[in-house]
């Protein structure tokens, strides 16, 4: 099959002040493309083909290309990791494009990530929320007996639905407002469904949200876009339980300065 | 005080004063609507009703400060909500999707800054009767409490009539995608009834703009006249 493409190319990294830097789309036309190519292996060919000219390759992340690891990513037609429901860029095939079809290309948008080059952006934003707390803080000693603490199968699923995030930042990209509320969600329902990570629930709620806001995340309009285009199918549940389990925390919150008995130890 | 300013400044607590405002706000609307059926009742019921509202002063005055206050957070925050959004994606997609985001999901920003522009405009013609003459119209009978011919009178302009009904169809719009938005803000999100309940906020929506419009409609086709 033959495709026209039109890819985001930016050689300098973004800046504050100036975000697209020298950004443009530029038209690429490819020929022979095989129907059992994955997305990023149509990118490979067209490198190949770039590199031959003596031109600069396209620049995009991947790594385990197997649709778990959350490395790669573009937006397709307007759409984060492309057309196909659930799926990564890289477990995207070209069987889902038609012969002669034209295909938009772009990098995540979003002013938390900045872009590296052409279609490679900073996701590190997201590594500072999970710094920030998405975790569960214990010494981790010898594996405890598997039924030591008993967990409803209702809840572990629950938990599991949040924990199947592979932080791409799809929400992110694919939210009108580049929030990343469906992650920070995600990490927050993650660990408040489980009785290990009930523990630092609240300190947890604020401490991720403070850490969201501090790197220029939009706000959530439940527009649910960002459940559209997860390739994990991350439900919007997890930003309702971000919402519950923040107001609980802040309404709990005491002032830093209250007395204890027992002193800081 | 810094702990309240904090929780506002927060996303998610921005977010949550826009639920709980918008909660009292919609509550208002559901309240006015069911006060203002009255008009298809007799003139003096609505002027009783009118006097019940003014019986006590203090109260009166204590309901219009809880709301107004909601309606002015719930501006400011949003306004500040979006303002957050715009910046937060510097550079827009060459192509852009939409995926499953509504019509009415999109457009808050403008449906709402429509209906505030509507509130005011509102407020000034029957709450203050300063535009239209209609304070005067209010003036004549049951002690200078005569709403249904002031309501009439105004509504017998058809530039009005027809103002008020595309006023409503943009609060339709608002409120669609705002009474489901704030049920999940508040964190209430259930397999079971999240989907009812957003296929619900459109039929409440189009009550509550359907009740509304009937006012208007009813008093340009004659159905309701002012009393002889």
């Amino acid at each position: 099959m033959k495709v026209t493409l039109h890819i985001w190319r930016q050689s300098k990294p973004s800046t504050k002040d100036d975000f697209a830097q020298d950004g443009k789309m530029v038209r690429y036309e490819l020929d022979h493309v095989s129907n059992d190519m994955s997305f990023l292996e149509m990118l490979d060919v067209l490198n190949e083909q770039l590199i031959k000219k003596g031109e600069e390759p396209v620049t995009f992340d991947h790594d385990c290309r197997e649709g778990i690891c959350g490395t790669c990513g573009v937006v397709v037609n307007g759409e984060p990791h492309g057309p196909e429901s659930g799926t990564t860029t890289c477990q995207l095939h070209m069987r889902s494009f038609k012969d002669g079809a034209e295909i938009w290309v772009e990098p995540w948008r979003a002013a938390a990530f900045p872009v590296i080059k052409d279609l490679m952006v900073d996701r590190t934003a997201l590594d500072r929320i999970v710094q920030a707390g998405a975790f569960v803080s214990v010494n981790t000693g010898a594996p405890q007996d598997a039924n030591a603490l008993p967990v409803p199968k209702a809840d572990a699923d629950k938990a599991f639905d949040a924990a199947a995030c592979i932080g791409c930042g799809a929400c992110v990209a694919a939210c009108k407002n580049a929030s990343s509320m469906l992650f920070v969600g995600a990490k927050v329902s993650h660990f408040v469904h489980l009785p290990q990570g009930r523990v630092e629930r609240e300190t947890r709620a604020r401490n991720l949200v403070a850490a969201m806001d501090k790197e220029g995340f939009g706000n959530c309009t439940n527009q649910y876009e960002c459940e559209a285009a997860c390739p994990k199918d991350i439900p919007v549940r997890v930003i309702a339980d971000l919402n519950r389990e923040y107001l609980r925390a802040k309404v709990r919150e005491e002032p830093a300065n209250t007395k204890r008995i027992g002193g800081d130890g | 005080m810094t702990w309240l300013c904090d929780f506002w400044r927060s996303s998610v607590g921005g977010k949550l004063t826009m639920a709980v405002t918008g909660v009292l706000l919609f509550l208002f609307v559901v309240g006015h609507l069911l006060g203002n059926l009255q008009l298809f009742s007799e003139p003096e019921h609505l002027a009783d009703y009118a006097k019940l509202l003014h019986r006590e002063p203090a109260l009166l005055w204590a309901v219009r400060c809880v709301l107004g206050g909601a309606l002015l957070l719930h501006v400011v925050t949003g306004i500040r909500l979006a303002r957050q959004n715009r910046a937060a994606r510097p550079v827009k997609y060459q192509k852009e999707e939409i995926l499953v985001a509504s019509f009415a999901s999109r457009s808050m920003l403008l449906t709402g800054l429509t209906t505030l522009g509507f509130v005011v405009y509102h407020l000034l013609h029957f709450t203050a009767g300063v535009v239209h003459g209609a304070g005067a119209a209010k003036a004549g009978k049951f002690d200078g409490f005569d709403v249904h011919t002031m309501v009439v009178r105004s509504f017998e302009n058809p530039s009005i009539a027809l103002a008020y009904v595309g006023f409503m169809v943009v609060l339709f719009f608002h409120l669609a995608h705002g009474i489901q938005s704030f049920v999940q803000t508040l964190g209430l999100n259930h397999a079971r009834y999240t989907p009812v309940i957003r296929r619900l906020s459109v039929v409440v929506a189009g009550l509550l703009a359907g009740g509304n419009i009937l006012l208007p409609l009813s008093v340009l086709s004659g159905i309701v006249k002012v009393a002889p």
